[in-house]
């Protein structure tokens, strides 16, 4: 009998511990599956953060390093640093990334430091029950915003692609979404090419998933995916918006 | 007195402090204190306050050094981790004499740890955990109502020493629910205006610097002399502590916050066993009550200490100096995240012999 | 002094159903800690609470011994079931839970929860027929007690109250 579909051996066999209908699973399958198709295995790190993928250490079939909150690109930091030629990425989330770790990734990245970040944008906080997170949309309900976001007292939301884009350290960032197969596919080859560019030495590289979160935006999966299509998309455009050729 | 509520200890700790006279809240989302900063967020903004979540801890504490600062009650809440992020802005707050109050809904560690209830921050608590000479008074409330009725008068303590106080709760504490009867709201603008507050209004010499900073070691260490005077002030006023049947106790526990109304139910199942037991609750941690200690280790029929802590053992330290040793000190403990039952503490005074 | 452990799967409302306990207490003037387990699984996961009343205030609210367990799912019956007291009192939700209990010096009541909130109309109420059994056959309260309670808990939301009455009374009804 052929085989039509395996799962990547850059994954181990844990059950993932995310909610039905989140795409925390469908982001570790890309990159683990680009992993394994560039190679990495045996010369590869990974630095998990904390939120939801804090367990991302279980997953990942690699060496991986769980980083405090916000830290990852410092960690990563000094991985790469040590290792130059092991590949390096660190996996976020928002509140991780752009809230407690906007330091660390803004200087990572205008250092132009060697690693892929995978930024997933679910724009809420899901560990700890659902709180605004600096992505959360204007209008947006969560449990520190309950009426709504509204840029007069919770400020505005943060576009970190575009905001990153601005240094002159990453070589490549592009915004991509989990919303239907299409743009699934899509999405590994942005992770893929993120990965290619640290392999050719070129620069800081990071793509931003635009991804669910359905427990916490109390929605089914489907009303979630229709969210990330037509509500995320009109604050958070996909597209490239670096690449250094 | 208003009727009882049915509360979360988290959300009774947030609408006393309000009704304390708290309008300013900062923090950052951990568990298990969540509902601290969640019900803050409406909350202060029903009643004329502000509430920003702020993008870490490490920026919480510092909005806290600059509302304070300026002389209002301002507050913060986090979990271990993230109140090991704050120590660098609750020493700048310390040197720099600001009243705040911050709680801590205490998690395992060390590291990430664990989300459920611990007692692993003590020595951070009561020895200071930021860098330099200085010291914080503690609470440690054992119930959802002590906490409201501490947390009520924190920012007065606060105010009249000029130092951060503490709620060192944890994880248990912040779950749970109970019958509380809550304080009446106090009037903000009628609270007193601080001299040393920069409000905007300094002109020339009469500017207040809001500051941690002296250069000329004379200088600084006449304020770290400064500093302790108050906490020797604070030291002789404020000490708190529960004892509970140590009239004729033989066998002592002892133990704080959540883990000491577990012990409490110890001592009765003790009792009726024969076991002559007590217990021994400090309220506040910081200033720690060793009088107290020292006065039951004297006591002839006094035969052991038994300290119940969710640690490998850290407030048995102060116990086994507030004693000065004069008898045994023996330690029960459980970690990670586990915690004991009643049951538990007996089984171990049992089994370690009368 | 009441001991009640209350268990079951995230999202069936073990949490409500020992909060309902907790309210009723309070209303009643006595003294109750209602302490819920807590974690990183917002659903689907094991939930469960330890509610203690008292006729004084309730020193531990960790329960080691329970007087009563609640098993809304077959999980929650194999890790509770040897801690409740002898003579204690254990319900098991039967319409999740095929096994029996072994022990014979405890009181045991199957409640086919789901099944009876489904023939009264409110598939989400299986934890208030339990309940509505629980208060009958422990005594600890009384039927209009409760009710009252669901009466004060649902205030602001009026239109659920009859159909959990209802399931109160489907619970109470139970032998």
């Amino acid at each position: 009998m052929a085989v039509v579909f395996k799962k990547t051996k850059m994954l181990t066999d844990a059950h993932f511990h995310y909610c039905p209908g989140c795409t925390h699973g469908i982001a570790h399958r890309l990159v683990a599956e680009v992993l394994e198709e560039i190679g990495a295995e045996g010369h590869v790190v990974g630095i998990a953060p904390v939120g939801c993928a804090v367990f991302a250490y279980d997953y990942f079939n690699c060496d991986m390093m769980e980083a405090a909150h916000g830290r990852a690109p410092a960690v990563a930091t000094g991985v790469k640093r040590t290792n130059p030629d092991n590949i390096v990425f660190a996996y976020q989330g928002d509140g991780d990334l752009a809230s407690i770790g906007m330091a660390e990734i803004v200087h990572a990245a205008t250092r132009g430091e060697k690693i892929t970040v995978i930024f997933i944008n679910n724009a809420i906080y899901g560990m700890t029950g659902g709180q605004m997170a600096p992505t959360t949309l204007i209008g947006q309900k969560t449990t520190t915003s309950i009426y709504g976001r509204d840029p007069a007292i919770n400020g505005n939301p943060i576009r970190v692609c575009e905001l990153l884009a601005t240094l002159d350290g990453p070589s490549y960032i592009e915004r991509v979404s989990l919303q239907d197969v299409k743009h699934v596919v899509a999405a590994k080859k942005a992770i893929k090419k993120a990965f290619t560019h640290q392999i050719e030495g070129k620069g800081f590289s990071l793509v931003e998933i635009l991804s669910t979160c359905p427990t916490n935006w109390k929605m089914s999966p489907e009303q979630a995916l229709n969210y990330v299509a037509e509500d995320m998309q009109k604050l958070f455009p996909l597209g490239v918006f670096k690449e250094i050729k | 007195m208003s009727e009882k509520k049915l509360m979360k200890g988290n959300e009774a700790i947030a609408e006393a402090a309000i009704r304390g006279g708290c309008r300013y809240f900062f923090g950052y989302p951990i568990t298990p204190q969540n509902e601290i900063p969640e019900y803050m967020s409406w909350r202060l903004y029903e009643v004329g306050g502000s509430f920003v979540q702020s993008e870490s801890e490490v920026a919480a504490i510092n909005m806290v050094y600059g509302a304070a600062g300026a002389g209002a009650r301002a507050m913060t809440s986090s979990s271990s981790p993230g109140i090991s992020l704050k120590q660098e802005g609750i020493s700048y707050i310390a040197g720099a004499e600001i009243p705040c109050v911050i709680v801590n809904m205490v998690r395992s560690g060390p590291g990430l740890g664990g989300i459920q209830p611990c007692q692993g921050d003590y020595f951070q608590a009561v020895k200071g955990g930021g860098h330099g000479d200085y010291k914080m008074l503690v609470f440690a409330p054992s119930t959802v109502q002590e906490a409201v009725d501490i947390i009520y008068t924190a920012f007065d303590k606060a105010e009249k020493y000029r130092i951060p106080v503490m709620i060192l709760g944890d994880g248990m504490l912040g779950q749970i629910m109970e019958a509380v009867t809550l304080p009446e709201m106090i009037d903000v603008t009628k609270l007193p205006k601080h001299s040393w507050a920069a409000d905007g209004t300094g002109v020339g010499e009469k500017r207040r610097i809001i500051n941690s900073l002296y250069i000329q070691p004379d200088v600084l260490e006449e304020m770290n002399k400064k500093l302790y005077a108050r906490y020797a002030e604070m030291s002789a006023n404020e000490v708190k502590v529960e004892t509970y049947k140590c009239d004729d106790a033989e066998i002592v526990i002892t133990a704080y916050g959540s883990v000491a109304r577990i012990a409490k139910s110890s001592v009765d199942i003790l009792r009726e066993k024969g076991v002559k037991a007590g217990l021994v609750r400090p309220v506040t941690v910081y200033p720690f009550p060793s009088e107290t200690y020292l006065a039951l280790a004297k006591k002839d029929c006094v035969k052991k200490f038994v300290c119940a802590e969710l640690s490998m053992g850290q407030m048995i330290e102060d116990v086994k100096l507030a004693t000065n040793m004069l008898k045994p000190v023996e330690f029960y403990g459980r970690s990670g995240g586990n915690v004991m039952s009643p049951e538990d503490i007996v089984d171990f005074v049992l089994k370690e012999g009368k | 002094m009441e001991k009640i452990i209350i268990a079951g799967f995230g999202g069936q409302g073990v949490l409500s159903l020992g909060q309902f306990i907790a309210y009723a207490a309070m209303y009643e003037n006595k003294a109750v800690t209602w302490l819920p387990s807590y974690g990183p699984e917002m659903r689907g996961g094991t939930a469960n609470c330890s509610v203690v009343v008292d006729d004084v205030a309730v020193a531990s609210p960790v329960i080691a011994v329970p007087d009563c367990l609640i098993a809304m799912n077959k999980p929650s019956l194999d890790k509770f079931v040897n801690s409740v007291r002898p003579g204690g009192l254990i319900l098991v939700n039967s319409s999740l839970i095929s096994d029996k209990v072994e022990r014979t010096d405890v009181k045991v009541l199957y409640i086919d929860a789901n099944k009876i909130a489904h023939s009264i109309g409110n598939d989400k109420a299986a934890n208030i027929i339990v309940l509505g059994a629980y208060i009958k056959h422990s005594g600890l309260f009384d039927k209009e007690v409760m009710v009252k309670t669901i009466q004060k808990v649902f205030a602001a939301k009026p239109k659920v109250i009859p159909s959990n009455i209802a399931a109160l009374e489907a619970g109470w009804a139970l032998e």
